[in-house]
């Protein structure tokens, strides 16, 4: 029952976010991409949840790489994100300096 | 559920809610980072409250999250805004992996899992090895560490076809009986490495924009299939998000460039080279910086046409110079930008941002086709095929079809280019004869340097 629950949430969500997306503008797509590109760093929820202190050493192995890669992708995601979208101004603020 | 973890799942909801507020935000320059701040307060909740989750061991944890911050933070902080799409190419691999790891990392602590697991624990692997080793071979070619050409190898097609079909029959055969399957697993992991490689390496580097939004969804995708292996509602909810936006990026890029995504990933496009003497022939009329000078200093309107050339000459800086002393001398200045100019959807507003042009000032393709006929000057710096009026007008053309910026149809066209040579897609390009074009040869920006110089003099 729990995989018919679980795949209802991934079914909607999937519609939410072609209704979400669809409205970003040419000008952001990079920011769009590099920004879910961070969300897509999820997985770090995952691999903290799965790396407990009573794993066979091999299982720790594998779940502190996946902590790693997973922080990368969520810190220099949202990093770099913040630092393009920075960038981005309108006239009156002095973009044209 | 205990409460505790009930309480972790709400945070959770909360976590969700964030996620959506800020990629909603995303939708309009003026709240974006905001949005992005928002969306990062989610992420951020959503780590703290698993910190709080019973058994886990915080040793690993700490040291595995200051080694990825470290190098997270330090690679955002450094990296070029003219390399930003190996950048997110490489972030991508980055979260494709671990989401293969921890399939792999859930199997290895209870390999007893039920079918439907199995199924999803070999996809999370499946996607997130190919999402990784896709990624790597685009970083690869985006950087340049690898020829950027598209590599066809014959069979490659067939290859293909049997790799995938082998990861398809091992997910059958391991799900069926996961514990004693161990091998299998690995199989699929090899596998989908192999498979990452094997289909990016035909793409060509101006198919980017296509390859790096279609390994975005994957990363979401992966991450979705890794939160249906520990049943997380966070995982399945944010990766989904990604997973979509990657698709509908996808889509519009393949739109831009009037092909379908079939013909993308499989054709090898701009790997066979036209034959010689192919395509329009005529006289070029190349001007020096001088004429060019005198052109823009009697316009009225001139709108710059960027492409990749611009990322390569690192021109954005004295192009918004150029820009500048132009509305100084009293001409309506604007950047006309096609969606998939570039190496990665919307690079070249990221550039002409960084070299403070105001978003105002970007204008799309569709809006600036209808009054093109109205400007005085279109200024292409380093764009050549998606400014070429083959794509309207010779139906024997590879690109025919494909949405231009349509400068032919200005009153004076300059062209910035290094030398003759055909662009990506290996045709050459009629605007260059075109009876209002003027070809003004050299490095951009050097040529716009000493435009710059001219106007300095002038004034």
């Amino acid at each position: 029952m729990e995989a018919v629950f679980l795949t209802f949430v991934f079914v909607l969500t999937i519609f939410l976010g072609f209704e979400l997306i669809s409205k970003v503008p040419s000008t952001l797509h990079t920011p769009l991409m590099s920004g879910s590109n961070a969300i897509s760093g999820i997985t770090l929820i995952g691999a903290l949840a799965s790396l407990k202190s009573a794993n066979p050493e091999f299982a720790i192995v594998l779940g502190t790489l996946a902590v790693i890669f997973a922080t990368i992708n969520v810190v220099g995601g949202y990093a770099v994100t913040n630092r393009m979208l920075e960038m981005f101004k309108k006239k009156d603020e002095g973009g044209a300096k | 559920m205990s409460s505790p973890a009930i309480a972790i799942n709400f945070a959770y909801v909360i976590s969700a809610a964030l996620f959506i507020f800020g990629l909603k935000m995303l939708s309009s320059p003026a709240t974006a980072r905001r949005g992005n701040l928002i969306s990062a307060v989610g992420m951020l909740l959503a780590i703290v409250v698993t910190l709080f989750s019973q058994g886990i061991d915080f040793k690993w944890i700490l040291l595995g999250m200051i080694i990825g911050s470290v190098i997270g933070l330090v690679a955002a902080l450094k990296v070029e805004m003219t390399s930003m799409p190996e950048m997110v190419a490489l972030f991508n691999g980055f979260g494709g992996i671990s989401s293969l790891l921890l399939a792999w990392s859930e199997y290895h602590q209870h390999p007893q899992l039920s079918i439907f697991i199995g199924i999803v624990a070999s996809l999370s692997a499946f996607i997130g090895g190919v999402t990784f080793s896709g990624s790597m071979i685009a970083f690869g070619k985006l950087s340049e560490k690898i020829p950027s050409k598209a590599v066809i190898f014959s069979g490659q097609h067939i290859i293909n076809a049997v790799i995938l079909l082998t990861a398809v029959l091992s997910t059958a055969f391991f799900a069926g009986n996961a514990e004693s399957l161990y091998w299998v697993f690995i199989v699929i992991v090899v596998i989908s490495l192999i498979f990452g490689v094997t289909s990016v390496i035909p793409i060509g580097g101006a198919d980017m924009p296509v390859v790096i939004s279609l390994l975005n969804s994957y990363s979401g995708l992966a991450a979705c299939a890794a939160g249906f292996v520990i049943s997380n509602n966070i995982l399945i909810v944010a990766g989904a998000l990604v997973g979509a936006s990657g698709i509908i990026l996808t889509k519009i890029m393949c739109k831009a460039m009037n092909r379908s995504l079939a013909n993308v990933l499989f054709s090898g496009f701009g790997a066979k080279p036209q034959v010689a003497g192919d395509g329009p022939q005529g006289e070029v009329k190349p001007a020096t910086a001088e004429d060019v000078y005198y052109i823009l200093e009697a316009a009225d309107s001139v709108a710059f046409v960027p492409g990749y050339g611009l990322a390569v000459a690192q021109a954005q800086h004295v192009t918004r110079e150029l820009g500048d002393l132009l509305e100084k001398n009293g001409t309506e200045v604007m950047y006309a930008i096609h969606p998939v100019a570039g190496r990665m959807p919307g690079h070249m507003n990221v550039l002409l941002a960084e070299a403070n042009v105001p978003y105002d000032q970007l204008v799309e393709m569709d809006d600036i086709n209808p009054r093109m006929d109205s400007i005085d000057v279109c200024v292409v710096i380093g764009a050549n095929d998606v400014v070429n009026p083959a794509a309207l007008n010779d139906e024997n053309s590879s690109i025919y079809g494909m949405p231009i910026i349509e400068t032919h149809r200005a009153k004076t066209v300059i062209v910035l280019k290094r030398s003759m040579n055909p662009g990506f897609a290996g045709i050459q390009n009629a605007l260059f004869f075109g009876e209002n074009t003027r070809m003004y040869f050299g490095d951009a920006k050097a040529s716009i340097q000493a435009l710059v110089a001219e106007f300095k003099s002038g004034d």
